[in-house]
């Protein structure tokens, strides 16, 4: 039997991905766990390895698609073998409609005389009813070519079918099918305002912004569908039209862009923020980086700030569970691993790769993991499993120069530790005078289950162990 | 590739399994230098010795109880039980000991032993040569039940219950050891307990079965498609516990129109089960009534050739009642 290539979920808020490059061709064989599609998201970009051994049978969704999670992208299964979960596009260029319209051939021959039209019997199975809700049909109007007339199933398909409306999406689970209808379509659609009277040349660029991927390869409805113009989702009314008053332009919301901004939003509303800000001395870790860069870059591993600051939280976290624990309804779940986010900018956005039981790597281990984790961020070769599982997040702020922030608690972890900018200060140093290189640390906490003297312990601790480095 | 009987497929795997790790040994009666009473242990004895192909008492409850203090002393034991008729004697050692080891020592015990059993009736067998027994043994948190139907299957399935850490009941269809062949590859292959098989594709009607009624569903399937133009899915469901679902249920929601298929006696058979699932969990997808073709609540399959006619599951059976749903 053939085996479904799903697109899977690749991140916790993703929900969409798109089919970049097939690394198979159909009738190519492949191992299990071989690469066999390459696909991308907004967070990551990842082969999907093959589920089974086999031969790719079919291939549903096309490079430059983008389909939700879950969507069928292929089959493979044995060499000859018709492709069988849906619709055989092979052996019966049919989908499930086709095979149903014609099966009650001697029925549907006395359709167009009905004489004895015993219609609706005043029974229908529950899938007759979903379906007759779902499409919002009368059931009146259906010609029951079941046992003492009942309505079955292929009437209403047929039904829908005679009447042209969309293929009966409905009996098949979301992973039956190959996408279509509005998986396909855009993440945001704009439907320019028409043109107003008034100032065309600053709304003109508007026009350009519908996303790119959208019409052409769209065809990848089921096979046996015409290959009719896939409208791409009827046209919304028009949305709130730019004002017309100021020159602008409107931008699509990216998906990185929309998940950003909802898990802002929820972990605004859900935890009561707090930040304490503590300056640190970096005086011993600067002189220790100093004199170990280079032994460092033999090794091949850049040494940053970042290592310092993830061990000495690591480390922390340990002593102070509960600044590393979860609030859920249940209780509140101590984690007993460091698994520490680094927020990193992208040029559209940010993303946080976890640095998995960072309490296990001595500095250079971590300064080769930070490195290289940095790396795929920005390249976008994180595998989802990276961008999984954070118990603690730390944002290096200070590398545009900022001082001091009040970050945002990357949701459902309970603090976030800012970095700011390090620059030399004017300290008194036992009634003396020194100048010695400062940053200032800021951790927003949840005070729902961290108050105000646990939250300073723990950037108290984390201070001492940066400024005690040896 | 070779074709071979059901029972080749079955001693070929344990001939395998033998040779591949020494911890292996089947007992059972007369499974020594006889080769069993259906012959599926035939030449094993020359190959393996005495000490390996162990001929045992006439007693299924030691059967069973030596199997379970092996297995939880590391070997890998084969019991066979000469027909599943006679498993009830060790009814308790499988209920109350093998079921539960694992669960009752908290994970410290587990008993890595197959127990395999020709069941079935339709060979004029009688009231004990002919009984269904794996309803007994699905009610059990603990176990594994397979039925397998094919030889591919057969010998990929009993390799994995050999090398499976939990107890599994391996009942073998024994209309079926020499009426069913086919292709069976060389060499060392398992089929995972668990995932049911699409035996044919179709949209119709789904028919659910195993062991011999799910390769009777395959030839009605085929006489309904050739008679009457309906498409029926078969679903092998080859593992019983535990159960593919989610095969269950996809199918279900394809069709609509469930025809559940087993020789057992219909009251409190295992197709009840299927039966609910697709209540449960296919509700919106139900476009017949769930039915159960089984064999009649009748004391035991009869001995005179026209009553077990009548008590039997057959093909035109099978294809009337699809029929019937598919008219629905």
């Amino acid at each position: 039997m053939a085996t479904n290539i799903i697109m899977p979920q690749l991140g916790e808020s993703v929900v969409e991905g798109t089919v970049s490059e097939w690394l198979k061709k159909v009738g190519d064989t492949v191992s299990e766990y071989e690469p066999i599609v390459r696909v991308s998201t907004d967070k990551v970009d990842t082969e999907i390895p093959s589920p089974v051994a086999g031969v790719l049978l079919a291939i549903y969704v096309q490079e430059g698609s983008t389909v939700n999670a879950g969507v069928v992208l292929g089959e493979i299964g044995a060499q000859g073998e018709q492709v069988a979960t849906l619709s055989a596009p092979t052996a019966a260029p049919a989908n499930a409609p086709a095979p149903m319209a014609s099966a009650p051939a001697a029925p549907s021959a006395s359709s167009p005389a009905p004489a004895v039209d015993k219609g609706y019997t005043g029974h229908v199975t529950p899938v007759v009813a979903r379906m007759i809700a779902e499409h919002g049909l009368d059931v009146n109007a259906i010609k029951g070519t079941g046992r003492d007339g009942r309505i079955t199933k292929k009437d209403v398909l047929a039904y829908l079918e005679s009447k042209g409306a969309p293929a009966p999406a409905s009996s098949l689970a979301p992973w039956e099918q190959p996408g279509s209808g509005d998986l396909f379509k855009p993440a945001v659609e704009y439907e320019l305002p028409s043109a107003p009277s008034a100032p065309v040349a600053p709304v003109a660029p508007v026009a350009p912004v519908a996303p790119p991927t959208p019409s052409a390869p769209v065809a990848p409805v089921a096979p046996s569908t015409p290959p009719a113009p896939v409208a791409p989702v009827a046209p919304p009314t028009p949305p709130a039209p730019v004002s017309s008053s100021i020159p602008s332009e409107l931008l699509a919301i990216t998906g990185m862009r929309r998940s950003i901004a909802d898990h802002m939003v929820q972990s605004k509303r859900i935890a009561p923020h707090a930040t304490t800000i503590f300056e640190v001395d970096l005086g011993q870790v600067v002189a220790h980086r100093d004199a170990n860069k280079a032994a460092f870059a033999k090794q091949g591993v850049k040494l940053t700030f970042t290592p310092y600051f993830v061990w000495a939280c690591a480390r922390a976290l340990l002593n102070h569970p509960m600044l590393n624990a979860r609030w859920t309804d249940e209780g509140i779940v101590v984690q007993h691993a460091a698994n520490i986010g680094m927020a990193t900018a992208l040029p559209d956005g940010l993303i946080v790769p976890v640095l998995k039981n960072a309490q296990d790597y001595n500095l250079i281990g971590l300064a080769r993991k930070v490195n290289d984790l940095a790396e795929r961020a920005r390249t976008r070769q994180l595998l989802p499993d990276e961008v999984r599982d954070g118990t603690f997040t730390i944002t290096n702020h200070g590398v545009s120069g900022s001082l001091f922030a009040t970050p945002i608690i990357n949701q459902p972890q309970s603090a976030i530790l800012g970095v700011g900018a390090i620059e030399k200060r004017v300290k008194v140093v036992n009634d003396a005078i020194a100048i010695r290189p400062c940053a200032y640390l800021s951790l927003s906490f949840d005070h729902r289950l961290i108050d105000g003297a646990s939250a300073d312990a723990f950037v108290a601790e984390v201070k001492q162990l940066l400024e005690s480095w040896q | 590739m070779a074709e071979m009987t059901l029972i080749q497929a079955i001693t070929q795997a344990m001939d395998e399994e033998l040779a591949r790790d020494k911890r292996v040994f089947i007992t059972g009666e007369d499974v020594g230098p006889r080769g069993g009473v259906f012959r599926a242990t035939m030449g094993l004895f020359d190959k393996y010795g005495a000490d390996r192909i162990v001929d045992s008492p006439l007693a299924e409850l030691s059967i069973v109880a030596i199997g379970i203090g092996a297995a939880v002393a590391g070997l890998r034991p084969i019991c066979e039980i000469q027909f599943a008729d006679f498993i009830h004697p060790a009814f308790n050692q499988i209920v109350s000991e093998a079921s539960k080891m694992y669960y009752r020592s908290n994970g410290q015990w587990n008993v890595p032993m197959v127990i395999r059993a020709p069941y079935g009736g339709g060979i004029s067998g009688g009231l004990y040569h002919s009984q269904s027994v794996e309803a007994f043994f699905t009610h059990l948190p603990g176990l594994k039940v397979v039925i397998p139907s094919t030889p591919h299957d057969a010998k990929g399935l009993l390799k994995s219950a050999v090398r499976d850490p939990n107890p599994v009941m391996f009942f073998e269809p024994k209309k079926g050891y020499r009426a069913i062949k086919g292709d069976v590859p060389e060499g060392d292959y398992t089929v995972p307990i668990g995932p049911a098989r699409i035996a044919r594709v179709g949209t119709d009607v789904s028919v659910y079965a195993y062991g011999m009624m799910a390769h009777y569903a395959t030839i009605a399937a085929e006489m309904v498609a050739q008679s009457d133009g309906i498409a029926a899915e078969v679903v092998d469901l080859r593992t019983l516990l535990p159960v593919d679902k989610e095969a269950i249920l996809n199918s279900f929601k394809k069709t609509g129109k469930a025809l559940i298929v087993y020789e057992d006696n219909l009251t409190m058979g295992y197709g009840a089960e299927v039966a609910a699932i697709l209540a449960n969990e296919g509700f919106e997808y139900m476009d017949a009534p769930v039915r159960r073709l089984a064999g009649p609540d009748v004391p035991g399959v009869p001995f005179s050739h026209d009553m077990q006619e009548f008590f039997m599951v057959n093909p035109h059976k099978i294809a009337d009642a699809i029929r019937d749903l598919a008219a629905y």
